[in-house]
């Protein structure tokens, strides 16, 4: 029986073979080699000038995952603790928007957040500009939102918040109830049942959330380039220079990618370490 | 080592790439698979050349020479003609990765310009038939900008502080700089680049520059979200049909002018059915309806020459002489203007470098 069921993996794994460990297996033979195919050690040399991209990187990544859990965890309780009508209505609005390709939507921030756009025109409107050169004595004839660190990590945040939901939303409406009622039984007030059991038992949807939001964030390059002005680079930025700007060195591209793919790697391990010790904790 | 290395480089990039499925089509019909850039043709001409020959075109886009370099390093793009700019054209033959055209095969070759051949990237004209024209210059809208603009100075200058937006490519935003300090563009002294760079760096960090942008422009200088940009003049006709208020200028210190040809790959599998191809689009015909279509000047003199008629016979009013002569630049300003031509690899590398700093 479970030989047969087996058999069904093989797509899946044969798959995995062709899309995501011989990319891998290309990424690292790359980065060990020179332009004309030997081994060599000197693309990491490299990699000390470009300190300054990882931790922007890293920091902007962080910043928008933060504000995603933030946001998307009273949303998936809330949500959870609804009608099933409602729920049905709450998913499909968190959905819309990714029935929508992701460049038109980043785009279209653009011109939400120009300093000649929507925005802008309609504080203009409504005198906001107005008010707050009033009250600043300043001079402003629009207020700067786009080509910002913060326009970068809005558009992080927008395009992958239902990452975050969809996750946590899924295991914290599983939770078994009787959980719950038991706390209470127990004399826990409604804080108490929700640190110590909704919180531990969502963990494993946080975590999730946590990895499918950071990593698209971290290696982001579209994003940056809309919003962020192209100004400051990001990691997908110069690994995407690397590949299709003027100096063609796939070698010292598929370097960076290795680098930024170990950080994730282990950032995601010491996390899941972490979740682990908690789980344990609360079973005990 | 290296070979074994190099081998298996090899087998995995075939192993991902016949994944991917490259079908190269049956032996029985005529095809011909072209790479050109986006919105730079007027489609129905792929129909009618389909029409007139039976020859089946895959017509395919690249978004920019760097990255269709790339597409042919890799071999992952299987093309017969492409449609790169000058200085890459010069890389792709210095590289042998180009053949030699037979000339007997594409008549229309006699009807392009004779200022248009045996430029720098094809001193004896054996590879290339010249595609489109152009040159680069600055934009500004006059209504947020009181001055005349003449010079690349208000690329660089304070005064226009967080209005400015610098172009994405390394080449293109480093001419502006060495035109402005009066040096070559072409230049392989690396004093005189890393002057530039200077020049470019500074600015940047006393927020001259809004962005870095390249097809976002579009967007920022018709919505009037920016003062000034550098463009090529062909997009600049575009964004002006939309705000009218958009000035173009090739700059007094002279500017980089480009030609962007077709060229046939030497591995190329359908050699006579791309230089059919070429041929039909060298036309005067084709290059009537391209140029009306993309705004960019034809290399084909009688095309040329025909354009106002024909537009004043499409549209119903006369063509704008100042419209035409931004698209087509009269000699004089050509005369100021620069082709690129293919960098050592020392000084592309350097270039790389200068720009990953300016972006850290």
């Amino acid at each position: 029986m479970k030989n047969k069921l087996s058999r069904l993996t093989i797509p899946y794994v044969i798959w995995m073979a062709l899309f995501v460990v011989a990319p891998i297996i290309m990424v690292v033979i790359y980065a060990f080699s020179s332009a004309d195919g030997g081994f060599t050690l000197s693309n990491f040399a490299k990699m000390g000038t470009y300190a300054v991209v990882f931790t922007r990187s890293f920091k902007l990544a962080l910043i928008a995952t933060a504000i995603c859990l933030l946001i998307g965890y009273p949303v998936s309780y809330i949500m959870s603790k609804e009608g099933p009508r409602f729920q049905r209505i709450a998913m499909v609005l968190i959905m819309l928007p990714m029935w929508m390709n992701f460049l038109l939507r980043t785009y279209s921030w653009m011109s939400i957040l120009e300093n000649n756009g929507l925005l802008n025109q309609l504080f203009q409107k409504i005198g906001l500009i107005a008010l707050y050169n009033n009250v600043f004595g300043t001079d402003l004839q629009f207020f700067r939102m786009i080509n910002t660190q913060g326009a970068v990590v809005l558009g992080m945040v927008y395009n992958y918040l239902p990452f975050m939901i969809l996750p946590i939303y899924s295991v914290i409406v599983k939770l078994d109830n009787s959980l719950i009622e038991a706390a209470r039984d127990l004399g826990a007030n409604s804080v108490n049942v929700f640190r110590r059991v909704i919180l531990p038992l969502s963990l494993p949807g946080v975590l999730s959330g946590i990895t499918m939001v950071f990593v698209p964030s971290v290696s982001t390059f579209a994003i940056s380039k809309m919003l962020g002005g192209g100004t400051e680079l990001l990691l997908g930025d110069l690994i995407e220079q690397q590949f299709l700007g003027g100096a063609y060195n796939p070698q010292l591209g598929a370097a960076i990618s290795l680098v930024m793919m170990i950080i994730v790697v282990v950032c995601m391990w010491v996390m899941n370490r972490f979740g682990e010790g908690e789980e344990q904790a609360v079973m005990m | 080592m290296k070979k074994t290395l190099a081998l298996a480089m090899m087998m995995v990039t075939i192993l991902t790439l016949t994944a991917c499925g490259g079908s190269s089509g049956g032996s029985k019909d005529r095809v011909v698979n072209v790479c050109s850039w986006g919105e730079y043709i007027d489609e129905s001409l792929i129909d009618q050349f389909e029409d007139e020959t039976g020859i089946k075109v895959n017509y395919q886009t690249a978004e920019s020479n760097e990255a269709l370099y790339s597409l042919l390093k890799t071999g992952a793009g299987d093309y017969d003609v492409i449609v790169p700019s000058d200085y890459m054209i010069g890389r792709l033959i210095a590289e042998d990765m180009l053949a030699e055209l037979n000339y007997d095969n594409i008549p229309n070759y006699a009807k392009i310009d004779s200022r248009y051949k045996n430029l720098s990237y094809d001193p004896d004209n054996k590879y290339t038939v010249p595609y489109t024209w152009g040159t680069l210059g600055i934009i500004y809208n006059t209504s947020m900008v009181d001055e005349e603009i003449t010079s690349w100075d208000a690329m660089f200058d304070e005064k226009y502080a967080g209005q400015v937006l610098m172009i994405r490519n390394s080449r293109d935003a480093l001419a502006a700089a060495l035109l402005d300090l009066g040096y070559d563009i072409n230049t392989t002294d690396e004093a005189q680049i890393r002057e530039a760079y200077e020049l470019l760096s500074t600015a940047k960090n006393n927020g001259v520059y809004q962005a870095f942008v390249m097809d976002e422009i579009f967007q920022k200088m018709e919505g009037g979200n920016a003062a000034i940009a550098m463009y090529y003049a062909g997009d600049y006709l575009t964004m002006l049909e939309t705000n009218e208020d958009l000035a173009y200028v090739v700059p007094d210190e002279g500017s980089n002018w480009f030609v962007d040809a077709m060229c046939v790959l030497k591995n190329a599998q359908h050699k006579d059915e791309a230089e059919a191809w070429i041929n039909f689009i060298a036309g005067t015909d084709a290059n009537l309806a391209n140029m009306d279509y993309i705004w960019y000047a034809s290399p084909n003199a009688e095309a040329l020459e025909q354009y106002p008629a024909y537009y004043e016979e499409t549209y119903g009013e006369p063509l704008d002489q100042e419209t035409f002569e931004i698209m087509a630049a009269p000699a004089d300003v050509l005369d100021r203007c620069t082709l690129y031509e293919n960098l050592p690899a020392g000084t592309l590398t350097l270039y790389n470098d200068l720009w990953t700093e300016l972006g850290i």
